[in-house]
């Protein structure tokens, strides 16, 4: 296969993703059915995946896939089934307030564009191409200690404060 | 091959589309995957800024490992408190919580 069919296909592949990803990220908003919500997501994190691939890290990508698709996704999902009819009830919301959030959402998107595009940006004068996840392990234990050690600390707080604050309250209520 | 303004367009994108969620929905765990969606746009904002200008391709790397990680421990603690909420009101719909009272 020649060089330019394969740069056409992959191009073919990205536009295919982005499409996944903006699918996956409308079905997570619209629909007002809790369960497609989560589908939705899972769809539109899988999509990032794949843009993750195309910006060149293959080890961010497996970890997207890991950790939000496989953990962030199932746990909500988890709380879902766990507690009982959520599809019952939440009213319509009035178009008013709809239309708000649509015209606030849509100048955030406007200013965001205008701000990048108008912007000369500048690549750093010298590049370092070292890709591999060995120079990532290596910066984590060295330059980025400190808030590597402090992730994990705020790790273990948030499993201890989901274990109080779910535990407390069905002994208060029970 | 892409350029940077097309990764960053989608970046805006899927945050605006995060916010519309956030302000939209009044579902608290449809408003905690409209977070994730914006924090997944913020992500790849990162990574295109790692790819096409910064001077050292681990550190967009590492900053988005550090938000995947700070997006893991904001969902178990929010769905935490949706189930207390959900104990307490019977509801996940954000208007009805509105007391701070015990």
């Amino acid at each position: 296969m020649n060089p330019f069919a394969t740069e056409t296909l992959a191009q073919m592949a990205f536009w295919v993703v982005v499409g996944l990803t903006f699918a996956g990220a409308s079905i997570a908003v619209f629909p007002r059915n809790i369960l497609y919500n989560v589908l939705g997501l899972a769809l539109a994190l899988a999509g990032v995946a794949g843009l993750y691939l195309y910006l060149g890290s293959f080890f961010i990508a497996l970890m997207q896939l890991l950790i939000y698709v496989g953990a962030i996704t199932i746990s909500i999902v988890f709380a879902i089934m766990l507690s009982r009819p959520l599809h019952l009830e939440v009213p319509r919301r009035e178009l008013p307030k709809v239309a708000m959030g649509l015209g606030a959402s849509v100048v955030f998107f406007a200013g965001a564009v205008g701000v990048f595009s108008t912007t000369h940006w500048v690549p750093a004068a010298d590049r370092g191409m070292d890709w591999s996840i060995a120079a990532i392990g290596h910066m984590l234990l060295t330059k980025y200690d400190l808030v590597f050690e402090v992730i994990s600390l705020v790790l273990l707080v948030a499993i201890i404060g989901a274990i109080v604050t779910a535990g407390f309250t069905r002994r208060l209520s029970s | 091959m892409n350029s940077l303004n097309v990764y960053l367009t989608i970046g805006a994108a899927l945050f605006s589309i995060g916010l519309l969620g956030v302000l939209q929905r009044r579902n608290l765990i449809g408003m905690l995957i409209a977070v994730e969606l914006m924090l997944n746009g913020a992500n790849v904002n990162f990574m295109a800024f790692n790819r096409f200008l910064a001077p050292d391709p681990t550190v967009g790397q590492i900053i988005t490992l550090f938000v995947m990680g700070l997006a893991a421990a904001e969902a178990a603690i929010g769905l935490s408190i949706i189930l207390a909420l959900f104990r307490r009101l019977h509801s996940i719909n954000i208007e009805r919580a509105q007391q701070l009272r015990g």
